[in-house]
C-alpha cells in the first residue's frame, strides 16, 4: 500500500513515452555502488484497522488526563477546546495547503494569519506580531537574537524563573554567538529581582508569569531596562494569564515572546505547539519569521500577501533574520479560531474560573499544611512544598494522578517543590482529591 | 479532456473583528463549582487590565461560517493537483489525522514522568529506529520542529564534533549553489562562513570544485541529494571522501528524500548527519506553512552530541535520558513536534519497506513522464534522468513576453497550483515541478495539456498569459505595496 494510482498497463505506457524499457532504468543516474542491495528492514505493512489497533494500544499506555487526573502544567496547558476548533481547523483546504507562497490562491491563509496576528497584538499590547514560530522556547530565543540584532550588543540577563527549557533552547541558539547569558536571582517572594543593570545589556528576559506561576512586576523591570538602555522581552507561557494581567506592551515591554498552546491546541506530548513573537512597530525589520500583510489586488479588492520578505531566507540566504521557513499555521489557525470562539468575554470569563481554581487550591493546601513558599501573586499555577515528593510521587502516579509537576526535575536543587497547574478542566473533588493525597 | 478549472461561488468574507457586534456571544463557558472570584480581590486593582481592547465577539455560526469561507479561497492538496517543486505535496492520508487525535496520544503530557508516558517513548523509538534505517545512519533525534531546525541542529552537532578534536578553525561550510536558502541561513546561524560551490554544466556537484574549496578550515559540506534541479548527485560518494580526507564531515538535506527510499541509503554515500522533513516525504499535512517535524539522524560517532533529552529503551522500559554530557542541548520546549512524527509513523507503518520502495519508483516514474511529455514545449536547462522533480524555465516563451511568473499565474486559471517558480537560483526562470507518486495518468495528463495550452497562448494570444489569473478570488497582488507602508494588523479606526 502506498497510495499510488498506477495500473500496470499504465506504468508501460509511461516508460514508453518516457523512452526506457524498465522501471529500473529510473535509476541509471544513481551509480550502481550505491544502489540498495536489499529491502529495507521495517516493520511490515499494516491496513487501517491493524494500524489503527497498533496505535491504540501504544496511546493507552500513556497515562494522560484521559484515564487520570492531571495537574500538569509548566509550559504544556490542558484546556478545553470546543468541537468547532476541530472542525474548522481539520478541513483539507487549511490543513493540506502550503506556505501561501501564491497568495491568489492562499487567501484563506492569509486573512487567518492577519488576523492571527492582530489577536496576538491585542492580547500582548505590541503593534506587531509575526505569522508564528516552532514554540516558546525558540521564540524565546528568536527574542533574544532579535534584541542582539537591534541594539547591536552582546550580554543577556535572564530570570531565574524562566521555564528552564526555555534557558535551555536559549543557550543552544546562541552558542556559536558571540554573546554572553547571565542569571538575574529571585527575591524570596518567588519573583525576580529588580536591581540596577549594567548599561552594556541587549536585553532582559522575564517570563510573565515566571515559572513558579508568580506574576512578575513587569513594569519595574521594563523601566530598569530602558534605563540600562536594554530591551525587556517578556515570556509567556500560560497566554490566558495576559487575559487579565495588564499586557506586556502596556508595561514597557519592548518584545512578547509567547507560547499560545493553551489556547485551543492539544498537548500532542508537547507539540505542535506556536510560539509567537510580538514588537514594537521601529522594530519590524529585525523580526524573524513570516508576516502577513495587507494589500490590494490589481482590481482595487482588499488582499492578503507574505510581506517584508527580504528578511527571509528564502531571499536573504545567510544574511536572513533567521533561518525559520515555516511557521506554526495550523496551530496559529487553531489559536485564532479557539479566540474566536469565546470572544472577547469567554476569554476573560475562562481566565478568571482558571484563577479562582488555583486559590480554592492554595488555600486548601494551606488549611492541610502544606507550605506556600512564595508569597507573590500567581495565575493558574503555583508552588507547594511537599515533604518527601520524589518518594511519594511515582505511587500517586500509579494511583490515577498526575498531582503536577515535581520541579527537582527541571532544576535539582527545588527537591519537595511541586508545580501545581489548575485549568478549568479541574473542579472541586479533583482539587480536594490532590489535596488529600499531597496532605497525607 | 478539458482542464479542471473552473469558477465557483464563493462568498466575501470581511475580517472577524469587522465582523464582531458589541455583546454577541461565542461558545459558553462551563461554570466552575469553586467560589468565583473577583480577580480585583485577588491579584489588586494594579495588576489587572480591562477589557481586551478589539477581541472579537462573534456567535459560534459567525465564525464557522468565517472560516469554512476563508477556507475555500484556499488551494490544497485534498481540492487539486499541487506540483511544487521540493514541497513533496503528497497525499496527506486521513488515517493518520485519527491517530494523532487518540485521545492517549492527543493528551499526553510532555512534563509527565517516564512511567506515564511509556507508550509515546514505545512511538518515538519505533520512528527513530525506521529513520535510521531508512538513512543508513545510526542514531535519530524527534526534537527539530522543522527541516530548517534540523539544519541547525545538524551543523551544530558537526561543530561540536569539530570542537571535540580541538579543530575550533573549522568555520566554513560548503554548500552548492542549488541549495536552499534554509542552508545559507542554519549555517549562519551557526556562526559559520558559507563558501558557494558552483554546480557543473551538467546541475550536480563534482568532486573537482569541492576539492578545490577544501583546507582545514572547512566544517562540512551541505549537499541535496537529489539536489533542487531534480538530479541525483552522482558523484556523491566520491565528494563524500574527498571531504573526509580533508577532516570535513558531510550533511544531507533530506528535503529530497522522496526520490531515494529503498534505493539508496544516504549513510552508505558518505554522509554523516541529515535531517528528513516528516512533512515532505513522510506525508504530514504542510497546514498553509507548518507546523513541520524534521528529524535529524547521525552516524554513531556523532551521537554523544545529539540534544537532549534521548529516547533509551532498556529492558523494554523506555526513558528520557537528559544526561549527555556533550549535547548540544535542546532547541524545543519538549520532544519535538509529537503530533506530527506520529503521524508520520503511521504512514511509515501503513507503507511497510515494499510500500516505501514503491512510492520513491512511482513519483521518479511521475516527475520523468512530465519531462518527457513538456520538453517539446518548455525549455529544459539541463539534460540528465531526473529523480522526483523536473525543472523547466520560461526561455522559449520570454521572447512573447510571458514569465515564469505568468505561467504560474495561468496555471491556477486551469486549475492548477503553480510549481515551484524562480526556484533553484541557478536557473533563470526556473519552474520547478514535482508531481509526487499520488497522481494518477489523467491527472499528470491534465496538467500536460494545460502547460502545453499555455505554451500555445504565450505564442498566440499572450495578453491571455499576462492578464492571469482571473479565476481566483482575487487577481495579481500589489506587492510593493504591502511591503512599502506594511499593515500588518486590523486597527479600529481602518475598520
Amino acid at each position: 500500500m502506498s497510495y499510488t494510482p498506477h495500473t500496470p498497463e499504465e506504468i508501460r505506457f509511461m516508460l514508453e513515452r518516457i523512452g526506457i524499457a524498465s522501471l529500473d532504468e529510473l535509476w541509471s543516474s544513481v551509480p550502481a555502488a550505491l544502489r540498495a542491495r536489499a529491502e529495507l528492514k521495517l516493520a511490515p505493512a499494516l491496513a487501517e484497522r491493524s494500524l489503527l489497533a497498533h496505535f491504540r494500544e501504544r496511546a493507552e499506555q500513556n497515562r494522560t488526563a484521559a484515564n487520570s487526573i492531571s495537574f500538569l502544567g509548566a509550559g504544556a496547558y490542558r484546556h478545553f477546546i470546543p468541537s468547532a476548533v476541530d472542525a474548522l481547523a481539520s478541513r483539507g483546504e487549511f490543513a493540506t495547503a502550503y506556505t501561501p507562497y501564491q497568495a491568489e490562491i492562499s487567501q484563506g491563509t492569509l486573512q487567518a494569519i492577519f488576523e492571527f496576528q492582530t489577536l496576538i497584538c491585542q492580547l500582548t499590547g505590541l503593534d506587531v506580531a509575526n505569522a508564528s514560530l516552532y514554540d516558546g522556547a525558540s521564540a524565546a530565543a528568536e527574542a533574544a537574537l532579535m534584541s542582539l540584532r537591534v541594539t547591536r550588543r552582546r550580554r543577556l540577563l535572564v530570570s531565574a524563573a524562566l521555564h528552564p527549557h526555555y534557558r535551555q533552547v536559549l543557550e543552544t541558539y546562541t552558542a556559536e554567538l558571540d554573546c554572553e547569558i547571565a542569571s538575574l536571582p529571585l527575591a524570596a517572594d518567588g519573583r525576580t529581582a529588580v536591581a540596577p543593570l549594567p548599561d552594556d545589556l541587549a536585553a532582559v528576559l522575564v517570563q510573565y508569569p515566571n515559572v513558579l506561576g508568580c506574576v512578575e512586576d513587569l513594569r519595574a523591570h521594563a523601566e530598569a531596562a530602558h534605563r540600562a538602555g536594554a530591551l525587556l522581552v517578556c515570556v509567556t507561557a500560560e497566554p490566558f494569564a495576559l487575559a487579565l494581567l495588564r499586557s506586556p506592551g502596556e508595561l514597557g515591554a519592548d518584545v512578547a515572546a509567547c507560547e499560545a498552546q493553551a489556547f485551543g491546541v492539544p498537548l500532542s506530548f508537547g507539540g505542535p505547539f506556536v510560539g509567537v513573537l510580538a514588537a514594537r512597530q521601529q522594530h519590524v525589520r529585525q523580526l524573524p519569521g513570516r508576516l502577513i500583510g495587507e494589500t490590494v489586488d490589481s482590481n482595487g479588492e482588499r488582499a492578503f500577501v507574505m510581506t517584508l520578505t527580504t528578511r527571509e531566507q528564502h531571499i536573504r540566504r545567510e544574511k536572513a533574520t533567521s533561518n525559520i521557513c515555516t511557521n506554526q499555521g495550523l496551530c496559529a489557525l487553531r489559536v485564532a479560531i479557539y479566540l474566536s470562539l469565546l470572544g472577547r468575554r469567554g476569554v476573560r470569563q475562562l481566565a478568571r474560573i482558571n484563577l479562582s481554581l488555583a486559590e480554592y487550591a492554595k488555600e486548601r493546601l494551606a488549611e492541610a499544611r502544606l507550605r506556600l513558599p512564595y508569597a507573590a501573586p500567581t495565575f493558574n499555577e503555583f508552588v507547594v512544598e511537599v515533604p518527601d515528593l520524589a518518594n511519594r510521587y511515582p505511587d500517586m502516579v500509579e494511583r490515577g494522578l498526575l498531582p503536577g509537576l515535581p520541579l527537582e526535575r527541571l532544576d535539582p536543587e527545588r527537591r519537595d517543590q511541586l508545580l501545581i497547574c489548575t485549568t478549568e478542566m479541574i473542579g472541586r473533588e479533583q482539587i480536594d482529591r490532590l489535596v488529600r493525597e499531597l496532605g497525607a | 479532456m478539458t482542464t479542471s478549472g473552473r469558477s465557483g461561488l464563493i462568498h466575501d468574507e470581511p475580517l472577524l473583528f469587522e465582523r464582531s457586534r458589541e455583546g454577541r456571544r461565542g461558545v459558553p463557558v462551563d461554570e466552575t463549582d469553586v467560589p468565583l472570584l473577583d480577580p480585583a480581590a485577588v491579584l489588586g486593582e494594579d495588576l489587572l487590565r480591562g477589557d481586551i481592547e478589539g477581541f472579537p465577539e462573534l456567535s459560534e455560526l459567525d465564525v464557522v461560517r468565517h472560516y469554512t469561507r476563508l477556507s475555500q479561497w484556499n488551494f490544497s492538496i485534498d481540492a487539486g493537483f499541487y506540483p511544487l517543486g521540493s514541497c513533496t505535496m503528497k497525499y496527506n492520508p486521513k488515517l493518520n489525522e485519527t491517530v494523532a487525535a487518540l485521545p492517549g496520544i492527543r493528551e499526553a503530557h510532555p512534563l509527565a514522568p517516564d512511567e506515564a508516558i511509556q507508550g509515546m517513548l514505545a512511538l518515538a523509538w519505533e520512528l527513530e529506529q525506521a529513520l535510521a534505517e531508512i538513512s543508513g545512519l545510526d542514531r535519530v533525534t524527534l526534537q527539530p520542529a522543522a527541516g530548517a531546525q534540523g539544519e541547525f541542529v545538524g551543523m551544530k552537532i558537526i561543530q561540536a564534533h569539530h570542537r571535540a578534536r580541538r579543530e575550533t578553525q573549522r568555520k566554513r561550510v560548503l554548500i552548492p549553489d542549488t541549495a536552499h536558502g534554509t542552508n545559507p541561513a542554519s549555517a549562519a546561524l551557526n556562526g559559520l562562513e558559507v563558501v558557494e560551490i558552483r554546480v557543473g554544466r551538467d546541475g550536480i556537484v563534482h568532486p573537482d570544485a569541492v576539492a578545490a574549496a577544501l583546507d582545514e578550515r572547512v566544517s562540512a559540506l551541505m549537499l541535496t541529494n537529489p539536489n533542487t534541479l531534480g538530479l541525483f548527485e552522482t558523484h556523491a560518494a566520491e565528494v563524500a571522501d574527498r571531504v573526509h580526507e580533508a577532516g570535513g564531515l558531510v550533511y544531507m538535506d533530506g528535503a529530497n528524500l522522496n526520490a531515494l527510499l529503498g534505493v539508496a541509503k544516504p549513510g552508505h554515500m558518505g554522509v554523516d548527519v541529515m535531517h528528513f522533513n516528516l512533512h515532505k516525504t513522510f506525508s504530514t499535512p504542510h497546514g498553509g506553512g507548518g507546523p513541520g517535524s524534521g528529524p535529524v539522524a547521525v552516524k554513531n560517532l556523532l551521537a554523544p552530541y545529539l540534544p537532549t533529552p534521548v529516547v533509551r529503551r532498556e529492558d523494554e522500559r523506555y526513558r528520557l535520558d537528559h544526561e549527555l554530557p556533550d549535547s548540544i542541548g535542546r532547541v524545543h520546549g519538549f520532544l519535538g513536534n509529537a503530533g506530527i512524527w506520529v503521524r508520520a509513523l503511521a504512514y511509515l507503518r501503513t507503507l511497510g519497506a515494499p510500500g516505501l520502495a514503491e512510492l520513491t519508483e512511482r513519483a521518479v516514474l511521475n516527475a520523468n513522464y512530465l519531462l518527457a511529455e513538456l520538453r517539446e514545449s518548455y525549455d529544459v536547462p539541463h539534460e540528465g534522468r531526473v529523480m522526483h522533480e523536473c525543472v523547466l524555465t520560461d526561455r522559449l516563451q520570454q521572447a512573447h513576453g510571458v514569465t515564469t511568473a505568468d505561467i504560474a499565474k495561468r496555471l491556477m486559471d486551469m486549475g492548477f497550483h503553480p510549481p515551484t517558480i524562480y526556484f533553484p537560483l541557478v536557473v533563470a526562470g526556473a519552474l520547478m515541478i514535482e508531481p509526487t507518486e499520488c497522481e494518477s495518468l489523467e491527472t499528470l495528463d491534465e496538467f500536460v495539456e494545460a502547460m502545453r495550452r499555455i505554451a500555445d497562448e504565450a505564442e498566440r494570444s499572450p495578453e491571455k498569459v499576462t492578464a492571469a489569473p482571473t479565476l481566483p478570488k482575487v487577481s495579481r497582488l500589489d506587492e510593493v505595496r504591502a511591503a512599502r507602508k506594511p499593515r500588518l494588523r486590523w486597527l479600529p479606526d481602518e475598520g
